[in-house]
């Protein structure tokens, strides 16, 4: 049967259920960690990467693998930052947590 | 590597992804949600790698956008926050545009074939006027919120219906680009176009107080925009990771809403609802009387306290005023006074914003309380002290009728004695006079919440 299926249909089904786990974890993340989750996400949302690196993948040059170059760069900006901005945000929550105990 | 390997590669790196939100639910575990996320993504960048040819020039690449992202955030402020996040969200959106400006170009690179199929157009579509809209919103959020540009609504007569003719060129472009036989260039850019411009339209009407929706919203946009890039290109990765950054933006820009008590549909379409913050509250010709204090009378009672709740808001952000409370708030502490924050949804300028100013200034989460968690202890505490806050503890929410009602607030005027800190009598973004003020417990000290801090713990 999956055989016949179209694979934009096998994306929808997992789209739909991405969107339901997204739904559920995210709604037990804490509120004073939203905005660490808003830099996560962010982080997360340079997965678009992986796109830009199949654009930038072909060897024979054109102008569609600089643009693809340029995907890649603005994408690792994000990933980058991203995880490291949330990394020194989290840390900030620690630090407070030895003194809380302390 | 195998197709079949690949998708499975892929499998394991969204696995880490779903762990890293789910880590976020509470501090202790915050750091380790954060690592299985730079792992899920280190996953996926080694398997595609094994994609492409153009080793050298991708890693390149992925160096210098890596060296740039490392910089920017170990120098960012935390107050600048807001300005970083939509700053990122705009890249999210231009790369979005760039991959499927190139796979419109050269489809048999990313697997499609030469002449594109309908279903791949339309995905196509999706993807770059998601992510043109999404860098175009960015720009003016990040514009708006850096004070690069005045964060006052920007609304012109027939702006909504200007959108909507925009919204449906665009979409008549789309479709010519869809039944279009070969690859229509013209139609593919002009649609690129408008949704440039359309993300600009849809932002500027958004006033500045409504910055904490925007940019959630925003962020909902950026996983949809990486999301219809994935069904382009019939990627899995980046289908799953793009629905769980949209979901995320999209619950955050809900709990905003409501805590705004603004209709989600209404802001989600652009700040319709914006022009609500411009109608004054009528004025009933009264010159109702306040009492003010200085600082020092201020530390004075406090000092004498069993127990003081402060609330933060958007002023002590923009007075950078972070690291002078924690000094009063130790102070008092040693004092043997009970010291809390309360949190309301909407303090600082995004979600969360004031749990992460506070954590800066090396306040223990402990003491950090959110609005439910609160609220109720309100009337047995000795005094509250505002900071920089004004509609988020406007009782008038509690009055049917209010253009604020329904609004979900702290509860500071159920307290013994009020303290506001405030630069004037001035009302806030709902442009509604605040009867808090004007109440017999309450004292108003004028000035800038910075300066009255460091007065206040000079004082005691």
């Amino acid at each position: 049967m999956i055989g016949e299926i179209d694979p934009v249909i096998i994306n929808l089904t997992v789209f739909v259920l991405a969107v339901f786990v997204g739904y559920h974890v995210v709604w037990n993340v804490t509120p004073a960690l939203h905005t660490p989750l808003m830099s996560v996400t962010n982080a997360i949302s340079g997965i678009i990467l992986v796109g830009a690196m199949l654009a930038a993948g072909p060897t024979e040059t054109d102008w569609g693998v600089w643009l693809g170059a340029a995907a890649v760069t603005l994408a690792a900006i994000n990933v980058f930052g991203g995880f490291l901005v949330s990394q020194r945000m989290l840390e900030m929550f620690k630090k407070k947590d030895k003194k809380g105990n302390v | 590597m195998s197709a079949n390997m690949v998708a499975l590669a892929y499998l394991v790196a969204s696995v880490f992804f779903i762990l890293a939100l789910k880590g976020l639910s509470s501090p202790e575990s915050a750091r380790r949600g954060n690592l299985f996320g730079m792992v899920g993504m280190a996953i996926a960048v080694a398997t595609t790698l094994t994609l492409t040819q153009n080793w050298l020039l991708i890693l390149g690449c992925i160096a210098v956008g890596g060296i740039i992202g490392a910089v920017v955030a170990q120098r960012v402020q935390m107050t600048a926050m807001p300005e970083l996040v939509a700053f990122m969200h705009s890249l999210v959106g231009l790369a979005a545009v760039f991959i499927a400006v190139a796979a419109v170009n050269n489809p048999v690179s990313f697997g499609l074939p030469e002449i594109l199929p309908g279903g791949s157009k339309l995905e196509l579509f999706l993807g770059t006027f998601i992510g043109a809209m999404t860098w175009s919103g960015s720009v003016i959020a990040f514009l708006k919120l850096s004070g690069r540009m005045s964060g006052t609504p920007i609304v012109f007569s027939g702006q909504h219906m200007l959108n909507l003719l925009l919204a449906i060129i665009m979409i008549g472009f789309g479709l010519w680009f869809f039944f279009s036989e070969t690859t229509n260039w013209t139609a593919f850019i002009a649609m690129t176009a408008i949704a440039f411009i359309l993300g600009f339209l849809i932002i500027i009407p958004i006033g500045g107080a409504d910055m904490p929706v925007v940019i959630s919203m925003l962020n909902s946009y950026s996983g949809w925009a990486a999301a219809g890039i994935g069904f382009s290109l019939g990627n899995p990765m980046l289908i799953i990771a793009g629905s769980l950054v949209g979901s995320s933006g999209a619950i955050l820009s809900y709990i905003m809403c409501k805590a705004m008590n603004r209709p989600f549909l209404s802001v989600i379409l652009g700040g319709f609802g914006s022009d609500g913050g411009s109608v004054a509250a009528a004025d009933d010709g009264v010159q109702k009387t306040y009492r003010s204090g200085s600082a020092e009378d201020a530390a004075f009672l406090m000092g004498n306290a069993d127990s003081i709740i402060i609330v933060p808001g958007y002023g002590l952000a923009v007075a950078r005023a972070q690291h002078a409370v924690k000094e009063l708030a130790e102070i008092l502490h040693e004092k043997g006074v009970n010291v809390r924050f309360a949190i309301h949804p909407v303090a600082g300028r995004m979600p969360g914003h004031m749990n992460v100013l506070l954590a800066e200034a090396e306040i223990p989460y402990e003491q950090v309380l959110e609005m439910d968690e609160i609220n109720s202890d309100f009337s047995n505490t000795d005094v509250v002290l505002v900071l920089g806050a004004n509609d988020v503890v406007n009782p008038a929410a509690n009055v049917p009728g209010s253009p604020i009602y329904g609004m979900p607030i702290l509860d500071a005027h159920k307290a013994r004695t009020v303290m506001v800190v405030k630069r004037s009598m001035a009302v806030g973004y709902a442009g509604l006079d605040n009867d808090l003020f004007y109440m017999d417990k309450t004292m108003m000290i004028f000035g800038d919440a910075k300066k009255v801090v460091e007065h206040m713990v000079k004082a005691l």
